[in-house]
């Protein structure tokens, strides 16, 4: 079964519809998977994500959440999606446990009944349960946003940039926890800006400036960059890049990291290279075969 | 020593009990890209404001530019650029408007803000964007405009809080080469991020834990030091120490 159903979505603002937020967009995600939107500001993630949690309409196109419509069914929808937002949209002035409270009679049920779910996360900020939740650290209030946002045991759940400005060892954290939420069969789709976080979801839609560039596994994505890519280091990187900027049988070349990763038009690309390393005579210099990755992938798919 | 534009000396805030910043001292040399890294609370803003003159510190020392931080902190801000990814530019504002305004603060001649702004324009192929909004710019360039509104007085120092968080990985790479070619020229460059790899952009790479400056050395040094493969396994077996959330 589909949890989440788009066909030929399109989005735009201003007086002239001059800002296409989303241009024809279709996917589906079925049930119990983790989905991940990837892309950097302004792609059209949250426009995405509140149309589908009814927050927003659409120019045309139709969108559908546990099989019902995002514009004549909004009511149904509603009750059975939790929505977490990149921008913290809880009560600063109800503490921890008062939020929580509150979302849950909303919702006509009660934290003890739905307890289980939420354990994992909500132990961590339980001895601060007396605290406003304005004052709260950036981490606490990420969780206590997503036990809000679970706490009707919702069947789909949208995070809208949950990790964004979050530290690399936070994230990690942030991740376990949707992995342990998966294994209950919520469906989940999760926006980020950041492409290490795509290995992590069951598949990916990358997506820019309104279009999505591709829609498959991390795996597969990876196995779709079709180009050789060599990584190289040496003692002066820019000179580097320069250099290998300049040169026929280069199709890209970046910074990446301790590396530069250079793209080659074709086959025959790796050996010029190799010859063009050896003429240079620079002992600094280390050269390997790399394996692209989705930051790779995007950077071919937006350059295409 | 001459070549020295940032100093610290056991440079400590304390907000009550808490101890924000826990008595760091490290030197940033001129035309250096500074790594300023950790993870979240573990005190980089607070020591970010010290040194931007914004917030006095309650003990140590430190200079920036020449200047003290605790007499002379109104020079530092004459002395320093700043941009950071949540405040830079005024959306409501040209593309133009933005730069007369930046360089009107401080105290720039028209000439020279006629001059620069062309300048600027020009090298971000900006030229025909001068009237538009900001807020109607694309996120990416909006990046590119508001660091080089941050060097638009030609500082000496510039202060860089997560600049390309959200950042689309080609611009996050065109943003890159801007960092290296102000260094070039003999801007100093003082970078907080969360993009690992940007790490190892860094001349220099400090991490912060809890308060304390836990290391301090080239990311190919921290990498030999802490037999890692990345600066990514470096930054977790630092920060996983930390034992105070934010």
């Amino acid at each position: 079964m589909l949890s989440v159903e788009v066909n030929n979505l399109i989005k735009t603002y201003g007086k002239k519809k001059e800002v296409k937020a989303l241009s024809d967009i279709s996917f589906s995600v079925p049930q119990g998977e983790l989905f991940g939107i990837i892309g950097p500001d302004g792609a059209g993630k949250t426009s995405l994500f509140r149309i589908l949690t009814t927050l927003l309409l659409a120019d045309s196109g139709k969108a559908s959440v546990d099989g019902f419509d995002v514009v004549k069914d909004y009511k149904a929808i509603r009750k059975r999606v939790g929505y977490m937002p990149g921008r913290f949209s809880l009560y600063q002035d109800l503490s921890v446990e008062e939020n929580l409270n509150f979302f849950a009679t909303i919702f006509n049920t009660s934290i003890k009944e739905n307890y289980d779910l939420i354990k994992d996360i909500y132990v961590q900020i339980e001895p601060f349960r007396k605290r406003k939740a304005g004052k709260l650290s950036g981490g606490m209030k990420q969780k206590l946003a997503l036990s809000c946002a679970l706490i009707h045991r919702p069947s789909v759940l949208f995070l809208d940039e949950p990790t964004t400005g979050v530290d690399a060892v936070s994230r990690k954290e942030f991740w376990e926890m949707l992995k342990g939420l998966r294994k209950e069969g919520i469906t989940i789709l999760v926006s980020t800006p950041y492409m290490d976080e795509a290995g992590l979801c069951d598949k990916v839609a990358l997506i820019q400036n309104g279009k999505i560039l591709s829609i498959d596994t991390p795996q597969g994505i990876v196995n779709n960059f079709s180009k050789p890519l060599m990584a190289v280091k040496s003692s002066k990187m820019l000179h580097l890049l320069k250099d290998l900027e300049q040169k026929e049988f280069v199709e890209n070349v970046y910074p990446f990291g301790e590396y530069h990763h250079v793209v080659m038009k074709d086959k025959s690309g790796e050996q010029l290279l190799q010859q063009f390393i050896q003429r240079r005579n620079d002992e600094t210099t280390v050269l390997y075969d790399a394996k692209p990755n989705i930051e790779d992938c995007f950077i071919a798919l937006m350059k295409s | 020593m001459s070549n020295t534009v940032i100093t610290a000396n056991k440079l400590t805030k304390r907000f009550g009990d808490f101890v924000a910043v826990d008595q760091i001292s490290f030197d940033v040399h001129k035309g250096e890209i500074f790594g300023f890294l950790g993870a979240n609370g573990a005190g980089k803003t607070t020591a970010m404001r010290m040194l931007c003159g914004l917030l006095f510190p309650s003990s140590g020392e430190a200079t920036v530019a020449g200047f003290d931080v605790f007499k002379e902190n109104e020079k530092i801000k004459k002395s320093i650029g700043y941009m950071s990814q949540k405040f830079s530019l005024y959306e409501d504002l040209t593309v133009k408007e933005n730069m007369e305004f930046y360089g009107g603060i401080y105290h720039m001649t028209d000439k020279y803000i006629k001059e620069k702004t062309a300048y600027i324009l020009n090298h971000l192929h900006l030229e025909k964007e001068g009237n538009v909004l900001v807020k109607s710019l694309p996120p990416g360039w909006k990046q590119k405009l508001a660091f080089s509104v941050a060097i638009f007085h030609e500082p000496g120092i510039v202060f860089l809080d997560e600049p390309t968080g959200g950042v689309d990985p080609v611009t996050r790479r065109e943003f890159w080469n801007m960092i290296y070619e102000a260094s070039e020229r003999g801007t100093t460059i003082f970078v907080t991020t969360h993009y690992m790899d940007e790490a190892e952009y860094c001349s220099r790479v400090s991490i912060m834990v809890d308060g304390r400056i836990d290391a301090l050395d080239t990311p190919g040094n921290l990498k030999k030091y802490h037999n890692a493969s990345s600066m990514d396994e470096v930054f977790l077996q630092l920060a996983r120490k930390a034992r105070r959330s934010e």
